[in-house]
């Protein structure tokens, strides 16, 4: 039956700081199903963007260990030519940041026209053009044929957004990678650029990662949810699941740092502290400990495991069952008194 | 673009006027004047005080200047009194002389600083890369004038490679293919001098250009589509990183000027920035004015070419 897509086992992605390296992906194993939207959500810095792009070989100076099967094909050990067939083509990917992801020196149009002439080498110059215009015309810019000879500077955020999408769909990859596709531009634009993954999902038949920091995004959009926290996945679910019974203390806090708008709070609920740096990440014990220091040091596990709580529902650690929110429990006090 | 392009040479028009008037006025400011080379003790001040007058002189400065750009703009530069010729005449042989000096530096400047500074900034903090950025010091910390004495004693003398004088051996019929190769041989010395100490500015700009355009996200953008290393290089790094290099074009012909005066002394060959030398130790006041002009507006039109090309190559600076 095969609907694996993507799997990868054990992956540990380091970086050399100095003479020591450090991984930013530690230990992370996980399944993305065909035509299956996973949602990876994580602050700055919990290892997101280091997952996929380590997924597409595009670390340059990093250690990679582990399994990522795509196709066959170990791509985490494979060859660079082969590697270069796959990109591209099988897998590609979306951007964080438009305004520097294009060549400014290049017409936008030969940009996305480059993903398919190293892809399908048998096109001729026109045919290549006329599919530009066919993608400039699916991501919605107006004037394709006008389009296709502007210059980056030319065109706003949303529009090149548009175009770095049209050049990842230029071949129906099998896999896409989503990196904060609306991170870099402003609510409105935002809402247009899901509109259309979401469009295109449909009639693409691809496998999506989407890496995001906006849970609002991964709630309308995700099948499944990766929480990561350190380089670590702390928790992962269907997206029903993982909103309606949120385990894991990060999970929770996350949660619970969105503004609502039903409950007019005075003051956003803010997580204590900030992520640790690569060189001074916690190597035993739960990483999220420190963040949470009033939860008693024996609630958690030594060494935490991803622990299978309900069928397809895992979380990291036995923290989760003694973690409550401070304030949360002083409130209780307050109204038990009054 | 092309109406860039005439904006551009529409600002040159009074770049030069003003260029003219600054030195006009500079070389009034200067000890003596056109006659005073010419002064022989013996004579009577009183006839020298109407030769003076005669030659219009002791007229205010705007007139003076507007009987000289008068003259200029028809080809007349004045008189060479050392030289007892025209100075166009004078100059125009040494103009020509300085004109392929010049580019066979700047052609020799770029023959070396593109190979190196493209290995040096694609394989960075490798073993020849430090090599390369070791040379680029040792140029920076070289004077010249220096070093083109050295080339000189090596290999004009020691070694006889080269002529050690002059801009073509003597007694050659002018046109003929020997004549060339003369004038090849002779300049061929003194720019390769000038290319190697120059150039280095060229290598580390190159160099660095490449490392930054390296970490840009368009590079990674590239990598995502399946573009091979050589691709992502030729395509996106290598393009990207020599629109600077053009836009230093105009910098180079400006210190071309400044390497000419140097190295045309010390080969002795002659050229305006020998002439420069010699009318100004001898007060040949027309001779050094129009070289300076010549100087600056070489660097005016060397400005105006680096802008023409990086309007050609930059999208980014056209003006709709």
């Amino acid at each position: 039956m095969s609907k694996e897509l993507l799997e990868i086992k054990n992956l540990k992605t380091s970086f050399r700081i100095k003479d020591d390296y450090y991984a930013a992906v530690d230990d992370v194993t996980l399944t993305l199903n065909k035509n299956e939207v996973l949602g990876i959500v994580g602050e700055s810095g919990s290892g997101k963007s280091a997952l996929a792009f380590s997924v597409m070989g595009l670390h340059n100076r990093a250690k990679i260990e582990g399994n990522i099967h795509f196709k066959d094909a170990d791509i985490a050990n494979i060859s660079p030519a082969k590697l270069n067939k796959l990109r591209g083509d099988d897998m590609a990917m979306i951007f964080q940041d438009p305004l520097t992801a294009l060549n400014p020196l290049m017409p936008v149009g030969d940009q996305i026209a480059e993903a398919i002439l190293l892809h399908k080498k048998d096109m001729s110059t026109k045919q290549r053009r006329n599919k530009v215009v066919d993608l400039l015309n699916k991501v919605g810019i107006p004037r394709p044929e006008h389009t296709y000879d502007q210059f980056p500077h030319e065109l706003s955020g949303g529009m090149r957004q548009r175009i770095i999408i049209a050049t990842a769909i230029a071949n129906q990859p099998e896999l896409l990678i989503a990196d904060e596709p609306t991170t870099a531009l402003d609510v409105t634009i935002q809402a247009q650029i899901l509109d259309l993954i979401r469009d295109l999902k449909e009639d693409m038949n691809a496998g999506i990662i989407l890496i995001t920091h906006d849970l609002g995004v991964v709630a309308e959009m995700a099948d499944r949810v990766a929480v990561m926290y350190a380089g670590q996945i702390v928790e992962i679910a269907e997206v029903g699941a993982l909103f309606d019974n949120p385990l894991h203390p990060y999970t929770r806090s996350l949660l619970n740092s969105m503004p609502s708008e039903d409950e007019a709070q005075d003051k956003l609920h803010v997580i204590q502290g900030i992520v640790p740096s690569l060189q001074n990440l916690p190597r035993k014990g739960c990483r999220f400990a420190a963040r949470i220091p009033w939860v008693e040091e024996s609630a958690h596990e030594e060494n935490p495991e991803l622990h299978e709580v309900t069928p397809g529902h895992f979380v990291r650690c036995t923290c989760h069952n003694h973690f409550y929110f401070p304030d949360e429990s002083k409130e209780e006090q307050a109204n038990g008194v009054s | 673009m092309w109406k860039f392009i005439v904006r551009r040479l529409f600002i040159t028009l009074p770049q030069v006027i003003l260029l003219s008037v600054l030195i006009f006025l500079m070389a009034q400011m200067m000890p003596g004047d056109a006659l005073s080379g010419l002064i022989d003790p013996n004579i009577d001040p009183a006839a020298i005080e109407q030769q003076r007058e005669n030659l219009g002189l002791n007229n205010p400065w705007y007139v003076q200047y507007t009987d000289w750009i008068t003259g200029a703009l028809q080809g007349d530069l004045g008189q060479s009194f050392r030289y007892k010729m025209p100075v166009t005449e004078l100059v125009e042989q040494r103009l020509i002389n300085t004109f392929w000096l010049s580019v066979a530096t700047l052609l020799i400047t770029y023959i070396i600083a593109i190979p190196l500074g493209i290995t040096s900034g694609r394989y960075n903090d490798s073993w020849a890369d430090q090599m390369i950025t070791g040379y680029t010091y040792i140029g920076f910390a070289t004077p010249l004038f220096i070093f083109a004495l050295v080339m000189l004693w090596v290999f004009g003398y020691q070694l006889g490679w080269f002529p050690t004088g002059g801009s073509v051996a003597p007694g050659l019929e002018p046109g003929s293919f020997d004549y060339v190769l003369s004038k090849l041989q002779h300049l061929l010395l003194p720019a390769i001098s000038m290319a190697l100490i120059t150039t280095v500015n060229t290598v580390q700009y190159l160099r660095s250009e490449i490392i930054d355009t390296k970490q840009k996200d368009f590079i990674i953008t590239a990598r995502a589509k399946g573009a091979s290393e050589s691709r992502v290089y030729n395509r996106h790094i290598l393009r990207n990183s020599l629109l600077p290099i053009a836009a230093f074009f105009g910098f180079e012909i400006t210190g071309l000027i400044g390497g000419t005066v140097f190295v045309e002394n010390i080969f002795g060959y002659p050229g305006m920035g020998d002439l420069f030398i010699q009318s100004i130790l001898l007060r040949d006041y027309s001779v050094v004015t129009a070289v300076v002009l010549l100087f600056g507006i070489a660097s005016i039109l060397g400005a105006l070419i680096s802008d023409i090309i990086l309007s050609l190559v930059d999208p980014r600076i056209r003006i709709k």
